[in-house]
């Protein structure tokens, strides 16, 4: 990628001035969008790897009933931290990679409204994901009481490690609110002239609206950490019901941050693929103006929803009613969306290369994964659900197929651009199948041992639950092997390859196909005109 | 509907369970019912969405000389599956309403039960009857670690379980001494989330005699996964007799506070109560699991004076995971673990510590 700014001879030695900077300081130093944006794919994929291994554990420990490789005090740190470094690690950061990329892109920006900025809230991360790994090794372990970290088992009866967690997690939440102001600058303020914003690609307003979520929500989250940090240090008594304090408290605040954040990892997926149906199908997306409204809808009841993850807690009738009923109201808007997208199928010319497959995939399993949430929200059902591998299986499948397969689907369709190559169609394929294959041989196995009363985060099982979860397992080690056939695609494609033409898709649209494949380092320092 | 298709899945191989169970009492039907009504509901909303989309995919390729289309917007379509969806979900509270108002019936029960969740284990007691006792997983070890055969119930089986009446209203006060823990019994559609400093209320009326199985469903720390849960309904006479035997045994144990115990009876006792209520953390071989759990074998508490042994294991460590046994056992099982405590594992205190010297310790500090 760094060979990109030679081709264009006629203003080779003034490229040349603004190029990148030779080696290591270049990554270290930089304010290039294009440069941030890879650098947070790369770790984002680092995460994956990293999070994945740490699945790979739990699955093999499940493999069959009884303990066999891992103790049960490991065995929760591997899913407390399978669970951060997925959330926080690998599915965030890739969408402000692809944010950083594609949005100056997409709007016609010469870069990120705030590079300096940028080039810091990337840098935190590593950082803080040192600092919260590196709790594995220290004595007592790392942190061991689940992604959620509910009081009080996570302050009074938490290992020594927590306060690194703490700190961690506030290093993450000062880099993604930095990352959320950036992107909302550089959307209102940076746009080409005649780029309003109901012309704005969908993954645009998706991540727009994603930023808003952002700032409201990592303050909450930062304040329910340091309320932890008080409890555990300095003698008061949020969550310790002996001081006057409540532990249904932590999990009010936590969910007040946590249901929106699970729209922050699924929206920009929504946006992406809102453009990636409409390239392979040859035919404009169908009710731009709906999902636009859709999105904020859903946005706006993510805010109103979050004590249905408490529906077990004691919270009185009418509290329960108006939670059921308000997370219900979500699969309107949401159903809109899955309509939108196959009436843009409808009728449309379709071909499936690898980011279309994706795509696809995405629309389907996101809607199982759905369904599933549908089922949920019913109170007196989730009083079944609650706690046992059905949640598991439900959010699993929004996140693996849907946000994960979103940014799969985001990388085939953007690579040609990134590194000016196209990447090997029959590996992306093999890719797609295996990981699909893998994938639901994984979770949809893990419906069905919830519904039959296996609780979540237990390292040994009842034999009643040995079949399913063997499968589920081989279905695991399937979907985590394949993701190294991912790298490989990806070095590849960076290495060489077929060059690949302004405009590598030929149903595709948006202000990004109109530079050259690779990107130049610096792209539209003339704004374009928008019609 | 839900029945049908229950009775159809229950001839499958148990190990292949694919969906719930329809439960012993009334309530868990007609969850199941609801249950299986929004899940019919979803597939065919998603036969038809799929369907749609199946299609376009097959007949709508570029490869069978597609032409594509040009359209983009129908505001009439729009809002047809804007409203479609909308009045599906009126469809779907109204029966979801009425459930969870049945579930939420405040009438008086029969039994009142206040369950506690600890560290790993159950406590239940029968309100106003003196009666109450803890519940810990019976699996042995060497299940767990793969040295013998699993039983059938494996990790959902233990010493004692709560025994109820059938036919009676059963009232559950959930509340927990230290972390947050869930009790869930599938069959009984009960699963409240045991918090400490606060009382959580759910109830039952089992109609079957019978063993219903479940476990706790929030994780709790280290041995979440092995405090299960098992209650036995018996007969109203079963279950009046059991009762009257359970007070007997009361009687008894207090009788045996006052009784004189010699060293070998108090280590042979202690023995037992230290691996049921000791070992998950401080291990069979006492050696701990440090730093959270230190070791007693050779530890200053284990081997220093008598009172701060006593003081330790009656009140806790605050701040750290060793609770407060003080309340949990009774005065004859603290004293046979102190007295095994400080025999076992090469301590060599020599010393003992009676029940009468526990009740002695424990009025002091009232």
């Amino acid at each position: 990628m760094s060979a990109v700014i030679d081709t264009d001879t006629g203003h080779a030695g003034h490229d040349h001035h603004h190029g990148p900077a030779k080696g290591l300081m270049r990554w270290v130093l930089t304010t290039n969008h294009k440069d941030i944006g890879t650098m947070y794919l790369w770790f984002s994929f680092c995460m994956f790897l990293l999070g994945g291994s740490m699945a790979m554990v739990i699955r093999a420990e499940l493999f069959q009933p009884g303990l066999q490789i891992v103790q049960p005090e490991f065995f929760n740190q591997m899913t407390t931290m399978h669970g951060l470094i997925m959330v926080f690690g690998a599915v965030m950061p890739a969408f402000v990679g692809l944010a950083n990329w594609m949005i100056p892109l997409m709007v016609g920006a010469p870069d990120m409204a705030l590079p300096r900025m940028n080039n810091f809230s990337f840098w935190l991360l590593p950082a803080a994901f040192t600092l919260l790994v590196s709790t594995l090794f220290t004595e007592g372990g790392g942190p061991n009481f689940g992604w959620t970290f509910y009081a009080p088992l996570s302050t009074t009866y938490a290992p020594e490690s927590v306060t690194f967690f703490i700190f961690a997690i506030h290093l993450m939440g000062i880099s993604s609110i930095m990352g959320a102001i950036n992107v909302i600058a550089t959307i209102l303020n940076l746009r080409a002239p005649g780029m309003t914003l109901m012309k704005m690609p969908l993954f645009v307003w998706t991540w727009l609206i994603t930023a808003f979520l952002l700032i409201a929500v990592m303050p909450v989250l930062a304040g329910v950490v340091t309320m932890m940090l008080m409890d555990i240090h300095f003698g008061t008594s949020f969550f310790n019901a002996a001081g006057g304090g409540d532990p249904v408290l932590f999990q009010h605040v936590f969910w007040f941050f946590g249901h929106p954040e699970v729209y922050i990892m699924i929206l920009p997926a929504f946006g992406a693929v809102s453009s990636i149906i409409p390239a392979f199908s040859r035919k404009p997306l169908f009710g731009y103006t709906s999902m636009v409204y859709a999105t904020a809808a859903i946005a706006f009841l993510s805010f109103i929803v979050w004590a249905h993850h408490m529906f077990t807690v004691g919270i009185p009738l009418t509290g329960e009613l108006f939670f059921m009923y308000a997370t219900m109201l979500i699969a309107v808007p949401t159903g809109v969306k899955v309509f939108n997208w196959v009436s843009t199928m409808w009728q449309g010319s379709l071909t499936f290369e690898t980011p279309m497959l994706f795509a696809v995939a995405f629309v389907i399993l996101f809607t199982i994964g759905g369904f599933s949430g549908l089922m949920l929200a019913i109170a007196p059902a989730d009083f079944q659900y609650h706690d046992t591998y059905f949640v598991v299986a439900h959010f699993h499948y929004v996140l693996v197929p849907g946000a994960i397969f979103g940014i799969f689907a985001s990388a085939y369709y953007w690579l040609p651009k990134w590194t000016g190559h196209m990447y090997d169609e029959t590996l992306g394929k093999l890719h797609f199948w295996l990981s699909f294959i893998g994938m639901n041989m994984a979770f949809f196995p893990m419906h069905f041992v919830g519904l039959a009363g296996m609780p979540r985060r237990i390292p040994d099982y009842n034999l009643q639950f040995a079949d399913f979860n063997m499968v589920s397992s081989i279905g695991a080690f399937t979907f985590g092997a394949t993701q190294f056939l991912f790298l490989f695609i990806v070095i590849k494609c960076i290495r060489g390859g077929k060059p690949a033409p302004a405009k590598p898709w030929d149903g595709a649209d948006g202000l990004e196909w109109t530079v050259p494949s690779p990107a130049p380092y610096h792209t539209f320092s003339t704004p374009p005109e928008v019609k | 509907m839900g029945l049908l298709l229950w009775s159809i899945f229950s001839q499958a191989q148990a190990a292949w369970t694919v969906n719930m169970s329809p439960g012993a009492t009334e309530v868990s039907r007609s969850v199941f019912d609801l249950h299986m009504t929004i899940f019919w509901i979803c597939v065919v909303i998603g036969v038809v969405v799929f369907g749609a989309m199946f299609w376009s995919m097959i007949i709508h390729r570029r490869s069978t000389g597609q032409e594509p289309a040009h359209f983009h917007e129908n505001t009439r379509v729009e809002v047809l599956w804007t409203v479609i969806p909308l009045l599906i979900l009126i469809g779907m509270a109204v029966p979801a309403t009425r459930t969870l108002i049945h579930i939420y019936d405040p009438s008086e029960s029969e039994l009142d039960v206040l369950v506690t969740g600890y560290q790993w284990k159950w406590h239940y007691k029968y309100l106003n009857q003196d009666v109450e006792f803890f519940s810990n997983l019976a699996t042995p070890r060497e299940q767990i670690s793969n040295q013998v055969d699993k039983d059938e119930h494996y990790l959902l089986e233990v010493d004692q379980p709560l025994v109820l009446p059938a036919g009676a209203k059963v009232r559950f006060l959930v509340t927990a001494a230290d972390v947050i823990h869930s009790w869930w019994v599938p069959a009984l559609a009960v699963k409240k989330d045991a918090i400490p400093g606060f009382v959580n209320e759910s109830w039952t009326r089992v109609d079957q005699p019978g063993l219903y199985r479940g476990q706790c469903t929030e994780l709790c720390g280290k041995d979440h996964g092995f405090m299960p849960i098992v209650v036995e309904v018996k007969s109203k006479e079963d279950f009046d007799a059991w009762m009257g035997e359970r007070k007997a045994e009361a009687a008894k144990l207090k009788e045996l506070t006052s009784k004189e115990w010699t060293m070998e009876e108090l280590v042979e006792r202690g023995e037992k109560a230290y691996l049921t209520n000791c070992a998950s953390c401080h291990q069979p071989t006492g050696e701990g699991l440090p730093p959270m759990f230190p070791a007693l074998k050779g530890s200053k508490v284990a081997t220093g004076p008598k009172e701060e042994h006593l003081n330790v294991v009656v009140n806790g460590r605050p701040g750290t995971a060793m609770a407060a046994f003080g309340k949990q056992l009774s005065e004859v099982d603290i004293a046979a673990i102190i007295t095994y405590e400080r025999n076992a594992w090469g301590n060599k205190v020599g010393d003992m510590v009676t029940p009468k010297d526990v009740l002695t310790f424990k009025q002091a500090q009232e």
